[in-house]
């Protein structure tokens, strides 16, 4: 893992938008926009961007997965922060590119691993922001999704670190929270029984709590389990980070 | 064709009983073992990453350090054995018990024991040979194979066991309240310590610079097997050595807490040689067969960091996958996420077979998190992942990756693919023949396309 003390800031930055946003989730790849403009930071989205690669790497097939790794780094070369809505992908970038190009490491891989910053550690931890501005309208009960890819990084203690100084929110914790929610990319497709049943089980732990809406930094986790929870008809609520952070700022 | 991946196939068949059996047995204790670490340490990560480069420290220079335990061993009285093979290390131990004129033994858990099947060929060979850990006993009684490092028995609830002590006339009724049950197995194994001949144990870890092996129990059954018995074999993987006497204290530390959440086992047993002139009893002679067995390819290749494990099993506990589907479902002795990286290494004749194994994880990294010598497992099975596809042996379900990898590389055929998924909303996608698509619909709804909406979005406020 690329040193996280020795990441750039300023005040451009680039955005890497993820596959997921590209093709569903458009308001969150907004919201990010919004936020970080919020903050006095440019945002530029450089547009041949495409996939960070990792369902190529995943599935085992790195001479795909580099391949898409290359174009990614060379989409994103220079020497700008590279802000990313996703755990899932700044893991990608900071780690499992180094893996996959461990044998012959390329200086553009290496440079974009330590340039990337998952968004809202990138504002708690590299900008310095440690409350946010913000309220809901009535208390909320808030439940959090730490994603996987997320462990070990600055990402789910920033996110408890912002969302509870919201006025209005509470943050409830669940059960098994360390568990996996069963999306993990082309697993929820070829292990479809497994990952069925880890997903309920998180949400049965999730709606245990009862909150009001569930919070989470992978739009892929929250793409599986909304899914499921719709087709169980126990819908609940569920918003990204940077969704949340943008909604809840109080106009002036 | 894409078909189903066996380990999916297992969770999908496995009794009700069993799953539960399993689910409970390995998530109850979680935040327990948890606590129990940060409880005692202030950072146990630090620990965690000593112990990891102790073992590889060692690992490095697993010659040198082997040599000097063969010597220190046999400074004390013991005989020492090389095995290269599990068949090997089978003929070794049978040669031993035949000049012995053993044909009685008992033996502890030993997974090294396990993994070369050394029960079924001793009795094949004419040696009574009793399970004396009351999980193995069991897995013994009921023709079974264990399901966890630490728990053999994870699978089973107290009422099979019950059922299977009747069975055997181990128990002269029903009865399936777990303290009876240990009790009566007490009264039936203590009679069989008595008859043996020899004890055969494992060992946890073996000190290079005294040649001390330590074993570690919480039924205290290995000292029972081996303080009536002369003859002493202790069956031993090589990468178990550690350097010093002192670097126990990181390992004991570390691995009764992980495994169990125990500070520490109830019996910790050091074995210093076979009985001294001015000790009362203990086996006269003392056997170690040290095991290779695929262990130096595992050194050799990319994933030697799975030889820095202890055999804990808090990955297996921690792991959803195995929580679904049981041990069994790896077709192994090692199962879970230390048996998917290290049974297709370890069984290396077995890896086309076992290649399915590193695919069943969503890489979520839990195993990793729990880890006392801080494995980095996901990473393992991402390296045998691209060793398999390289090896061109293909799970049944695979997605292949050429297309994605053409269509990411194509910046203006990735625009015009998400603008065009938007048709998605308007097809009727439940029945297109896209296997992977049926298997995410099959319990999950598709979120609405919003293909190249944001891209709109951001160069529409751009020309503003």
């Amino acid at each position: 893992m690329a040193n996280p003390t020795a990441r750039p800031l300023g005040k451009r930055v680039l955005l890497m938008g993820t596959c997921l946003c590209d093709a569903f989730y458009d308001d969150v790849a907004r919201a990010t926009v919004e936020v970080l403009e919020h903050l006095g930071l440019s945002v530029d989205f450089p547009e041949n961007q495409t996939c960070c690669s990792q369902p190529a790497f995943n599935s085992g097939d790195w001479t795909a997965s580099r391949k898409v790794a290359r174009h990614c780094a060379e989409v994103f070369a220079g020497e700008l922060p590279v802000i990313v809505p996703s755990g899932s992908c700044a893991a990608m970038n900071r780690h499992g590119n180094l893996l996959q190009f461990e044998e012959n490491p390329e200086p553009a891989i290496d440079s974009l691993a330590s340039r990337t910053w998952e968004v809202i550690d990138f504002i708690v931890n590299g900008l310095g922001i440690k409350t946010w501005p913000g309220k809901f309208e009535t208390p909320t009960r808030l439940a959090f999704h730490r994603s996987c890819h997320s462990r070990g990084t600055g990402t789910g203690d920033a996110v408890l670190t912002l969302l509870s100084s919201i006025e209005n929110a509470e943050i409830i914790p669940f059960g098994q929270a360390e568990q996996c929610c069963g999306f993990g990319g082309t697993f929820c497709v070829t292990f479809p029984h497994i990952s069925g049943r880890m997903g309920t089980l998180k949400l049965d732990h999730i709606l245990d709590i009862h909150p009001d809406l569930l919070v989470g930094i992978d739009m892929s986790c929250l793409m599986h389990l909304n899914g499921l929870a719709q087709s169980q008809g126990r819908q609940i609520p569920q918003l990204h980070a940077i969704q949340v952070l943008r909604n809840t700022l109080k106009t002036p | 064709m894409i078909g189903t991946q066996l380990i999916d196939e297992y969770a999908r068949a496995i009794s009700d009983e069993k799953q539960a059996a399993v689910i409970d047995g390995s998530s109850k204790g979680t935040e327990h073992r948890y606590h129990v670490l940060h409880k005692d340490y202030q950072d146990p990560d630090a620990l965690r990453k000593l112990a990891a480069s102790i073992k590889d420290h060692t690992l490095h220079h697993l010659g040198d350090y082997l040599a000097k335990a063969e010597q220190a061993l046999v400074a004390r009285g013991a005989k020492v054995h090389f095995a290269a093979t599990g068949e090997d290390a089978r003929q070794t131990i049978l040669s031993i018990l035949q000049s012995h004129g053993v044909t009685r033994l008992t033996k502890s858990k030993s997974m090294a024991a396990e993994e070369i099947h050394l029960n079924p060929f001793l009795i094949e060979n004419g040696v009574e040979c009793l399970e004396s850990d009351l999980g193995e006993f069991i897995i013994q009684l009921d023709n079974d194979e264990p399901s966890h490092i630490v728990k053999p028995i994870i699978h089973k609830n107290r009422r099979e066991i019950a059922r299977t002590f009747l069975r055997e006339g181990i128990a002269a009724d029903y009865n399936d309240d777990p303290e009876t049950i240990t009790r009566r197995a007490r009264v039936h194994l203590r009679a069989k310590y008595m008859e043996a001949q020899a004890g055969i144990t494992g060992a946890n870890f073996v000190c290079a610079d005294t040649g001390r092996l330590t074993l570690v129990t919480n039924e205290g059954n290995s000292r029972f097997g081996m303080a009536p018995v002369p003859v002493h074999i202790a069956l031993v993987g090589i990468e178990k050595i550690i350097p010093r006497e002192q670097d126990l204290a990181v390992f004991l530390n570390l691995l009764g807490r992980s495994a169990t959440g125990q500070q520490l086992t109830v019996y910790t047993e050091f074995i210093h040689g076979p009985r001294s002139a001015n000790q009362p009893d203990g086996p006269e002679h003392m056997h170690v067969v040290f095991m290779d067995n695929g262990r130096t390819d595992v050194l050799a290749s990319n994933c030697k960091e799975i030889l820095r494990c202890i055999r804990c099993g808090a990955c297996q506990n921690v792991c959803p996958v195995y929580r679904q589907a049981s041990g069994h479902a790896y077709r192994s002795t090692y199962g879970g996420p230390v048996g998917a990286v290290l049974s297709p290494l370890l069984f290396g004749d077995r890896f086309p077979e076992l290649a399915d194994l590193p695919k069943a994880s969503s890489l979520c990294g839990a195993c990793n998190e729990v880890c006392p010598v801080d494995i980095p497992i996901p990473d393992l099975l991402l390296r045998l992942r691209d060793k398999a596809h390289h090896a061109h042996i293909h799970s049944p379900a695979a997605i292949p990756m050429s297309p994605f990898g053409t269509l990411a590389t194509s910046p203006s055929l990735w625009r015009t693919a998400m603008t065009m998924s938007k048709a998605m909303n308007h097809l009727p996608i439940q029945v297109a023949p896209i296997k992977p698509l049926q298997d995410w619909l099959g319990q999950r709804t598709l979120p609405e396309s919003h293909g190249g909406d944001f891209r709109k979005w951001y160069k529409s406020r751009r020309k503003t």
